[in-house]
């Protein structure tokens, strides 16, 4: 059974479910649960779900404290720049003590925040920061572009033994699809093709993953067949449905939010020419931000960012080379 | 326990006994950068100077109560039972290290003997503690926290971030400040504002409305004596408190930072090689907790000489057969460095 969601509401969902299923699941961050009338507060009672001051390094060190020794926390932190605050807790603290331990401690958090706000929230609240944290063993980085996807990966990342960074898209929050009810888990590192094409590969993320799937249409109508590739968790990352997939366009196209040298793209590149060389018939293609900070005023805003036109354009232009003979 | 308990014999005898077993393998590891060069890597840190801060803060501890000091952390588990031979063979970088060789001196975790982890980032292990702290409150199992961190940590923004945290909450946990009087080369009286202001570091508990006492760090049955009423406190649902235990640490913050090939060891301490202060060493040196508890036991007729060289034979023994253990432990293999990336 599945019925039709928000995003964000499919989030909740899933935290909802798995704070019913498991009494070791607790929730907590800034500004909420401020009054007896909050829902969560009432369904789970302040044990479990708490208000958090503003203290990012106590929040996430806390739920690593407490992960270490049998809950499983969720901290809401809103946006996933103020994680920067706190990052020697989210780097070089949660991913390393199960490490480190020689197996012996788990690290079970979940450190949940929006991102990639580009409706004028200006330099600091807009930016996508996945790049630093996808490197990071240990580190799991999972973001969702799709209701169903949303409360699937929201399950799997409160289930997952290590700490995982829950990157939702404040763009997204309120699109509505559908999604299962009930218990409903994706495993995390497995990348789901969006849509099936054969002439270009699309991957991206997120929000982009929605911008790539209208391109996607538009090239429809003139004849072009473009395959969307979406990663869902960027740490593990799939890089074999990746390939697979150039192996059989030939071609890639990667769309992604970020400034050039701090996106997803890049690495995921590096992957492809390493492991998907000898399937290109083009070079790979980079659709992400321009490399500045993001402006407030709404023309520049859009200026930066990818979009249906910029995405049209590059398929076009991978399709319009052959630099290796086939 | 009331405040004025008369402690019984064996309790005090096994006070004296922990103080030794910390100060005869901290000298192990110390004289092992000499006796066996390059055998131990990185970063080591030592607690010597801080027995009796330690194990009379860890003779208030009942069985399931959760310990969690930071990188400077070989004294906590051997008071918790952890096999010296798994510890030493850590520090060793060995297969049969507590940690299989993945973590090192500053990173020893048993989480077995509750000891969950330690983080070498300083005062970052402070909202470790607080949140095992949480797990302890959400779960009700009549848990408490001991969090062990130094003067330097207490400078830092998880220590204010955690404390308010844990006041807010109530959590159960008793923070262990303890003053060594040196954060890494600097002395405190140069970093710290109550220092500064000729005032006792425990008046930072004031910021949070919990509970701030300074003790006498190098007398195990003060630090008990403060340490009572805060775990009380924390066993009564009613809350942190801070504890600034006050003593020297005896060795030089850790081994000389140096570049292979180069050889390391511990160099003269800081108050005689950056501050040329050795009065300083030899005032507190005369105050050593370990010595100073052993004659006060043998003046009140607790132990006899022949009782204390017995202990400090047995501990000579054990940290001796410790050392043999991780020289024969073998190294792990390569490709195990893949193991545990994920858990």
């Amino acid at each position: 059974m599945a019925r039709e969601m928000m995003y964000g509401d499919a989030i909740a969902a899933a935290i909802i479910e798995e704070m019913q299923r498991d009494p070791n699941v607790i929730f907590y961050g800034q500004n909420m649960g401020m009054t007896e009338r909050d829902p969560m507060l009432k369904k789970f009672g302040r044990e479990r779900v708490r208000l958090a001051p503003i203290s990012e390094t106590a929040e996430i060190g806390i739920g690593i404290g407490a992960a270490m020794t049998g809950l499983r926390p969720i901290v809401e932190l809103w946006m996933s720049e103020f994680m920067l605050v706190a990052f020697d807790q989210v780097i070089n603290e949660a991913p390393r003590f199960h490490y480190m331990s020689g197996g012996q401690v788990k690290v079970p958090v979940v450190l949940k925040a929006g991102f990639g706000f580009c409706a004028g929230w200006a330099g600091q609240h807009s930016n996508c920061i996945y790049h630093t944290m996808m490197g990071i063993p240990g580190l799991k980085v999972v973001v969702p572009s799709t209701p169903a996807d949303a409360k699937g990966l929201m399950t799997s990342s409160i289930r997952d033994n290590n700490p995982v960074v829950y990157l939702h898209h404040y763009m997204l929050t309120l699109d509505k699809g559908q999604v299962p009810e009930g218990e409903y888990a994706i495993p995390l590192g497995v990348a789901d093709v969006k849509r099936l094409g054969s002439d270009v590969t699309i991957v991206a993320t997120a929000w982009m993953v929605k911008k790539s799937l209208a391109a996607a249409e538009r090239l429809a109508q003139e004849g072009i067949s473009a395959e969307v590739v979406d990663p869902r968790t960027l740490a593990p990352l799939d890089v074999k449905t990746i390939v697979e997939s150039v192996k059989k366009t030939g071609r890639l196209v990667l769309v992604d939010q970020a400034p050039r040298h701090s996106s997803a793209a890049t690495v995921i590149a590096g992957e492809v020419a390493e492991h998907g060389f000898e399937y290109l018939r083009a070079p790979i293609k980079m659709v992400t931000a321009i490399d500045s900070s993001v402006p407030y005023s709404e023309p520049m805003e859009n200026f930066i960012l990818p979009n249906e036109d910029k995405i049209v354009q590059a398929v076009k232009s991978v399709l319009a080379q052959q630099t290796v003979a086939a | 326990m009331s405040k004025k308990e008369e402690l019984g014999k064996d309790k005090l005898i096994w006070i004296y006994t922990q103080m030794v077993r910390i100060r005869e393998f901290e000298e192990a590891v110390k004289n092992a950068f000499i006796e066996h060069p390059g055998a131990i890597r990185g970063h080591a840190h030592l607690g010597d100077g801080a027995e009796a801060s330690i194990v009379g803060t860890l003779s208030t501890r009942n069985p399931t109560d959760m310990v969690m000091p930071s990188y400077r952390c070989h004294g906590y588990p051997i008071v918790l039972g952890t096999p010296l031979r798994k510890m030493m063979a850590e520090i060793f970088g060995r297969k049969d290290g507590l940690c299989k060789g993945y973590g090192g001196s500053m990173h020893l975790a048993d989480p077995a003997n509750h000891f969950p982890g330690t983080s070498g980032i300083i005062g970052q292990s402070i909202a470790h503690a607080t949140g095992a702290g949480l797990t302890a409150q959400v779960k009700k199992a009549g848990q408490i926290v001991y969090c062990f961190f130094g003067d330097g940590a207490s400078k830092q923004g998880a220590f204010f971030e955690s404390l308010n945290m844990a006041a807010v909450w109530k959590l159960p946990v008793v923070y262990v400040l303890e003053n060594n009087q040196y954060q890494a080369y600097t002395h405190y009286s140069l970093e710290d504002a109550n220092a500064v202001a000729g005032d006792p570091l425990s008046n930072k508990a004031a910021a949070f409305s919990i509970p701030g006492m300074t003790v006498d760090g190098t007398d195990p049955l003060a630090v008990r004596e403060a340490v009572s009423v805060a775990a009380e406190r924390a066993r009564a649902g009613q809350g942190p408190s801070l504890i600034e235990s006050k003593f020297y640490r005896l060795s030089a913050h850790g081994n000389v930072i140096t570049v292979p090939p180069l050889p390391t060891q511990f160099p003269e301490h800081e108050a005689v090689a950056v501050y040329g202060n050795r009065a300083e060493l030899e005032e507190w040196k005369a105050k050593d907790p370990v010595p100073k508890f052993r004659s006060r036991l043998i003046g009140d007729a607790v132990l006899t000489e022949g009782k204390a060289k017995d202990i400090e034979d047995a501990a000579r023994a054990e940290v001796k057969d410790a050392m043999q253990f991780a020289l024969a432990s073998p190294m792990p293999a390569p490709e195990e460095a893949i193991n545990y990336v994920y858990a």
